[in-house]
């Protein structure tokens, strides 16, 4: 379980986040959802401690993460996988190599055992056969598979994923997120996902947050979320014809 | 706007300085690190051999003929000519316009390849993981570049001494003999000593400020063209600026 406290981010003048507080639970895929520019990449950028929150704290577990010093945080780091919006692989290292990066790093296996591990991932991804391949030689969603491979492959127990289906087509971006859902389900992680994309949300969010303007606006589940009756929320879900046809269909 | 120009000046100084502090960590694994420094030996040193070769060459060969041009009066010695290629090749154009050139050739590769894992989160992506980015990247390419650049520098003066020998020859302005009166006439090995003290400072600055322009790049590609020109630009000034203070500094 991760805990947001009362953050505060300021850029400038520019006041980002304002008192956020939410839970992240367990075994569940907790949404982070909103417009462009309202804080959504800030607010994950300030859990995992790649941005400095200006008030408030982070717990993961009920371990204080931002009163830790860079050590200590190297230790709960180690429990965080993360797929980044442009997947982020290194590019200058082969797929096998990319999910082998953070074991080389930090585990004491053997080349064998690592390889093993390797191989693991990438079929629970669903990807065989790219092991030798270059990230720029393969396709968009592929690159993604191999995110997550890499972000799985320490074992973490807590997993983000920035925008996970942006790019892809409708179909992929299926395939992804019932990817992400599973891996959370089987290894009972603390998945959060940050989108924009409602056909995500109503696949496989369990926990939704709607940020606005840099505050939690709205926390709820998927049933509550599309009988919502908060104005914000509403112009936000129902943005498209899509989608204000499937709620005159669920009216 | 003058005011936060100067402002601009303090922020990049003290950026670079905490840059520096977290690049002088030690490496989360030795092994990784000492296979990486290798990497950047072969990409910053060896794949350069060509270019400086080639400069060295040239230089070494023009730098004797126009001396032989100018010095057409009975009263200076044939024997200059060398004394003048050795002295030009060991002080200056080996320690420092090799390096000029290099902040082009390395310095930019450093800027944009830093600057991509930038803009595309891969250095995020080291973060997240735990990993001190700064050191991770930066140190090999640092450590690799102190340690290969005399060697260049070392066979940069060689190469354009021996053509200076073989075109005074080939152009019958000055004999073999003649010529090696010149490079061993009051040859002081400090002045050696001296240029790859020189030149190591300026692999320093290459490396750190090209890394420092391309780790804080922000935006997309354009940016990363803009800090790839940054980072060569200021390279070349700071050598030339350090190129001042040292001589001013050691040799009066
Ligand atoms: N490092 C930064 N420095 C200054 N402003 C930033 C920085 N990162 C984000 N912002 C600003 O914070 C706001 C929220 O950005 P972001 O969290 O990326 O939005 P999104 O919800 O689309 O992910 C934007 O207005 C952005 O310009
Ligand atoms: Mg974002």
């Amino acid at each position: 379980m991760i805990a947001v406290e009362g953050v505060s981010k300021t850029f400038g003048t520019q006041h980002v986040l304002r008192n956020v507080s939410t839970v992240f639970e367990t075994g569940k895929v907790n949404f982070i959802i909103g417009r462009s520019g309202s804080g959504k990449s800030v607010l994950t950028k300030c859990i995992v401690g790649l941005l400095e929150v200006d008030e408030g704290r982070i717990m993961f577990n009920d371990r204080n993460f931002t009163a830790m010093n860079e050590q200590e945080r190297k230790a709960v780091r180690q429990e965080i996988g993360m797929l980044f919006q442009g997947s982020a692989l290194f590019d200058s290292l082969t797929v096998e190599e990319n999910v082998m990066f953070p074991l080389t790093m930090f585990s004491n296996m053997s080349k064998a055992e690592m390889l093993d591990r390797v191989n693991w991932c990438l079929k629970r991804v669903q990807l065989d056969n790219a092991n030798k391949k270059f990230p720029a030689e393969i396709s968009g969603g592929m690159q993604k598979r191999v995110g997550i491979a890499r972000a799985i492959a320490m074992n973490p127990k807590y997993l983000f994923c920035d925008e996970p289906n942006s790019g892809l087509d409708p179909q992929t971006a299926i395939v992804i997120d019932n990817l992400i859902k599973e891996i959370t389900y089987e290894f009972n992680m603390t998945t959060v996902v940050v989108s924009h994309d409602m056909n995500s949300v109503i696949e496989i969010g369990d926990r939704i947050n709607f940020v606005f303007e840099g505050e939690i606006w709205w926390s709820g589940d998927k049933v509550d979320i599309l009988k919502t009756t908060n104005d914000e929320l509403n112009n936000f879900v129902y943005a498209s014809d899509f989608m204000r046809i499937v709620r005159e269909k669920l009216q | 706007m003058v005011f936060s120009h100067r402002m601009q000046i303090f922020t990049n100084i003290g950026r670079y300085a905490l840059l520096m502090a977290s690049v002088f960590r030690r490496p989360e694994k030795w092994k990784i690190f000492y296979r990486l420094t290798v990497l950047e030996i072969d990409k910053i040193g060896v794949q350069s051999v060509g270019i400086v070769a080639l400069l060295s060459l040239f230089m070494g060969a023009v730098i004797c003929i126009q001396t032989a041009a100018n010095i057409d009066s009975g009263w200076i010695p044939v024997y200059t000519i060398g004394f003048t290629v050795r002295q030009t090749m060991i002080l200056e154009f080996s320690p420092t316009i090799i390096p000029v050139i290099m902040a082009g050739k390395v310095g930019s590769n450093i800027a944009s390849e830093i600057g991509t894992m930038r803009i595309s989160e891969q250095i995020d992506a080291l973060d997240i993981m735990g990993i001190n980015s700064a050191n991770y990247l930066i140190l090999p390419k640092l450590v690799g570049a102190l340690f290969i650049f005399p060697f260049l520098i070392v066979m940069s003066m060689v190469l354009g001494i021996t053509a200076g020998a073989w075109v005074g020859e080939l152009a019958g302005v000055i004999s073999m003999p003649d010529y090696q009166t010149g490079i061993t006439y009051d040859f002081r090995p400090f002045q050696v000593a001296y240029s790859l003290i020189k030149t190591t400072v300026f692999a320093f600055i290459i490396v750190t400020i090209s890394a420092y322009y391309g780790y804080y790049t922000k935006g997309g590609a354009l940016e990363v063209g803009k800090a790839s020109t940054q980072a060569v630009v200021y390279s070349i000034v700071l050598i030339m600026i350090c190129n001042l203070l040292i001589s001013q500094l050691v040799l009066t």
